[in-house]
C-alpha cells in the first residue's frame, strides 16, 4: 500500500496531492485512475508526479495517467504543461526514447484469410524488420542523408518512395515537427543512429498482427469511421518503436548539458537530477527543443520505413498490391514528446509547452491539426497493451481539455523486469502463447519473459479509467494473433 | 558479490548496485552489469576487437556515467558488445581521468543470449560513493 495519506479523492477517477504535500510544489498533482488502479500504483508515481509539480513555470496541475508507474524524472504516464515564457523544458519529461510511439494500420483481410498463413507472415516480418539489441536497419544511408532525414521526418520518406501522402496525413504533425535543426545534434548522436533507420529495437517494442472481433467493438460508429469494421474479424497491424540510439543519445547529451548549466547559470534547483532542465527560452533550452524535434522526426521516419516493409511482406505473401489489401494507416501518434500547443488555463487559450512522457495526445472532435476525416470523431489514440492481453483503439474527447487533451499510452507495468525474468521463462511463455493462438518470434527469450502479460496492469481497467475520466473513449479492443519482438 | 540487480526501483527499467574495493573494479563491475542487461552470456563474448578509451570528468560519478555511455554507444554505432580489459583511473587537479581498453565482438544472438537493449544511463537514484570498504554505485538503466 503506497498511497500517501495526503492523497485526496476529487471524483471517482481523479485524485490529488495538494501543494502542501511536498516543499516546493507550485501546483497540485493530479492522478487519473480508478480507486483500484490508484491503490495498486507504486510509490514512485506519487514521489515523481509531486516532483514534477515543483518545476518552474508549470501550469494548472502535474498529471499522471491511469497507466502511470515509476519512471525516471517524470513518472511514466506523466504530463506537464509549462508557460514557455517563465517555464523550463526537461528531457526527463520526454524520456530517452524521444517520440516512442504507436502506429495502427488497416488491412481488408479477415482472420480466416490470414490464419492459414500466420506463421509465414510472422516469420517473414521477423526476417525483414530488424529487431533486438543494437540492430541495424534496412535503409542504408550516409551520415549526411541521416542529417536531412532528421530535419524532414516522413517527408523524406515520401520523396524517397517509402510513403504515400495519405500516410503523412495520418501521422501526428504530418510526420515532421517543424524547427528541427541538425546543427543542434552531436556527431556522436548521428554516428550512433544513422544505421538504425528501419529497426524496431527491443524491450517493449513490437510489431503485432491483431484481430478486430465484432464482440470487441465498443463504439460501432467510431470504429467504422476509423476503418476498423470493413470486414468481420478484420486484421490490423500495430507497431511500437521510437527514435532508437539517435534519440537516446540526443537525450543523454542534453541531460548532461542541462545538469551543467541548470544551477550554475540559471539558479534552478530541482529535487531529482533526472528532472534536469533549462529555461525554455534559454539558448540551451531552445537547442534541446530543436534537437528533440530531430529525434521526433527520426522516429516518424523509422515507423514509416517499417510500414513500407510491412506492405512489401503482405504484398508478397498475399499476392496483391498494398492498395488491394487495404494497407492504410489509421494513425501514428507519439507518446514521448514536448510540444507547443494552445490550451485554456484560467480563461483565454494560450501557448503552452506540453511535456508528455508515456502519455498520448488525445485531441477531441474539432481540434485544429487533425486530418479532415477525423474532425468529427476526435483523434485516434493507439494504446498498446501487453503482448498476451491485447490493445485498444480509443478516440480523443472534448472533455479531455482538463488534462491538455492527453490520455494513457499503454497498460503500465506492475512488476519489475528483474522480477518478471525470475517468474517467467521466455521459451515456455512462447509455447503457451502459441497454444492460445498467439504466434511470437523473438531473438531474446529473456526479453520475452520480461514482457509477460502478468507483469502489466489490466489494460481493460486502464482504458475504462480514461473513459470515465473523460480523457478518451473506447472504440475497439484489438486481440493479438502474431507478434515480433526485439 | 560485485553487482546485484534490484527489483525495487523503476519497474520499467533496470537498476543495479555494484560494490568494489577499487574504483577500477567498480567500473569493471558496473560495465559487466550493464552489458549483461543486453547479453546474458558475458563469457560468450569473444575478445576479438580492442578499442581504446580515454575520458576525463570533474568527478568519479560523472566519469562512470560517461564510461557506461561509451559501452551503450558502441552497441548501437558498431553493434559491439564490449567489456573493459585494462582500466586506470587517476585523480588529478583538473578532474578524474580514465584510460584503458575495451574488448569484445559484434553481437551474435546465437551465442550471446540476448536480453533487452539498454537505451541510456539515467540520473534516477544515480550514485557513486566512497565507502569504508571501497566504492559503491547505484545505477538505473533505461531499457
Amino acid at each position: 500500500m503506497n498511497v500517501p495519506a495526503a492523497l485526496k479523492r476529487i471524483t471517482d477517477q481523479v485524485w490529488e496531492l495538494p501543494v502542501s504535500y511536498k516543499e516546493g510544489m507550485l501546483v497540485p498533482a493530479r492522478i487519473f485512475a480508478s480507486e483500484k488502479l490508484v491503490r495498486e500504483m507504486d510509490a514512485g508515481v506519487f514521489e515523481q508526479v509531486s516532483n514534477v509539480a515543483t518545476l518552474p513555470g508549470i501550469q494548472r496541475y502535474a498529471y499522471c495517467m491511469p497507466d502511470g508507474h515509476w519512471g525516471y524524472g517524470f513518472p511514466i504516464g506523466g504530463v506537464a504543461a509549462m508557460d514557455p515564457g517563465t517555464g523550463v523544458i526537461s528531457p526527463g519529461g520526454i524520456g530517452f526514447d524521444i517520440n516512442c510511439g504507436m502506429r495502427l494500420v488497416l488491412t481488408n483481410l479477415t482472420a480466416d484469410q490470414v490464419l492459414p498463413k500466420l506463421h509465414q507472415l510472422v516469420d517473414r516480418l521477423f526476417a525483414r524488420i530488424p529487431t533486438g539489441v543494437g540492430c541495424h536497419g534496412f535503409v542504408k544511408l550516409k551520415q549526411d542523408d541521416f542529417r536531412s532525414i532528421v530535419q524532414q521526418g516522413s517527408r523524406w520518406c515520401l520523396k524517397n518512395g517509402f510513403a504515400t501522402q495519405e500516410d503523412l496525413d495520418m501521422t501526428e504533425e504530418g510526420g515532421c515537427f517543424s524547427g528541427a535543426d541538425a546543427s543542434h545534434i552531436s556527431d556522436k548522436a548521428v554516428e550512433r543512429g544513422y544505421n538504425q533507420l528501419g529497426t524496431l529495437g527491443s524491450g517493449n517494442h513490437y510489431c503485432e498482427i491483431q484481430v478486430v472481433k465484432p464482440e470487441n467493438v465498443m463504439d460501432a460508429e467510431l470504429a467504422a469511421a476509423f476503418g476498423l469494421t470493413t470486414v468481420p474479424n478484420q486484421v490490423v497491424i500495430m507497431f511500437h518503436c521510437g527514435s532508437r540510439g539517435f534519440g537516446h543519445q540526443v537525450a543523454t547529451d542534453y541531460l548532461k548539458l542541462f545538469l551543467s548549466v541548470m544551477g550554475r547559470k540559471y539558479g534552478i534547483k530541482i529535487v531529482d537530477r533526472e528532472l534536469a532542465c533549462a529555461p525554455f527560452h534559454s539558448p540551451e533550452g531552445q537547442a534541446y527543443f530543436s534537437a528533440m524535434k530531430c529525434a521526433v522526426n527520426m522516429a516518424f521516419a523509422n515507423r514509416q520505413v517499417i510500414l513500407h516493409r510491412i506492405r512489401e511482406v503482405f504484398s508478397d505473401l498475399f499476392h496483391a498490391s498494398p492498395d488491394e489489401l487495404g494497407l492504410r494507416m489509421v494513425y501514428d501518434v507519439a507518446h514521448n514528446t514536448a510540444k507547443l500547443e494552445r490550451h485554456e488555463v484560467n480563461g483565454p487559450r494560450k501557448e503552452l509547452l506540453v511535456h508528455r512522457k508515456g502519455s498520448t495526445r488525445a485531441f477531441g472532435p474539432g481540434a485544429a491539426g487533425l486530418p479532415g476525416c477525423y474532425a468529427k470523431t476526435g483523434q485516434p489514440v493507439i494504446i498498446g497493451g501487453s503482448m498476451e492481453t491485447g490493445s485498444y483503439l480509443l478516440a480523443g474527447m472534448q472533455s479531455g481539455a482538463d488534462a491538455f487533451f492527453t490520455t494513457a499510452h499503454g497498460s503500465g507495468r506492475t512488476m519489475s523486469r528483474h522480477e518478471a525474468k525470475k517468474n517467467f521463462r521466455g521459451d515456455k511463455l512462447q509455447r503457451e502463447m502459441e497454444a492460445r493462438g498467439i504466434y511470437v518470434r523473438t531473438d531474446s527469450f529473456g526479453g520475452l519473459a520480461e514482457e509477460a502479460g502478468s507483469a502489466y496492469k489490466n489494460i481493460d481497467e486502464v482504458v475504462e479509467a480514461t473513459e470515465l475520466a473523460g480523457l478518451s473513449k473506447r472504440v475497439a479492443r484489438l486481440v493479438p494473433i502474431g507478434n515480433i519482438k526485439g | 558479490m560485485p553487482y546485484q540487480y534490484r527489483g525495487d526501483i523503476a519497474h520499467a527499467d533496470v537498476a543495479f548496485d555494484a560494490w568494489a574495493k577499487t574504483l577500477e573494479e567498480l567500473f569493471r563491475d558496473a560495465a559487466r552489469a550493464t552489458v549483461q542487461v543486453m547479453a546474458e552470456n558475458l563469457e560468450g563474448i569473444r575478445r576479438t576487437q580492442t578499442l581504446e578509451v580515454k575520458l576525463t570528468q570533474e568527478n568519479e560519478e560523472m566519469l562512470l556515467f560517461d564510461f557506461l555511455n561509451e559501452l551503450i554507444f558502441y552497441k548501437d554505432a558498431r553493434r559491439l558488445l564490449l567489456l573493459p580489459a585494462e582500466l586506470t583511473i587517476i585523480k588529478g587537479e583538473s578532474g578524474v581521468e580514465l584510460r584503458g581498453t575495451l574488448q569484445g565482438e559484434e553481437i551474435d544472438p546465437a551465442r550471446h543470449e540476448m536480453n533487452t537493449d539498454v537505451k541510456a544511463v539515467t540520473m534516477l537514484r544515480y550514485a557513486v560513493e566512497k565507502t569504508d570498504e571501497g566504492w559503491h554505485a547505484t545505477v538505473v538503466l533505461d531499457v
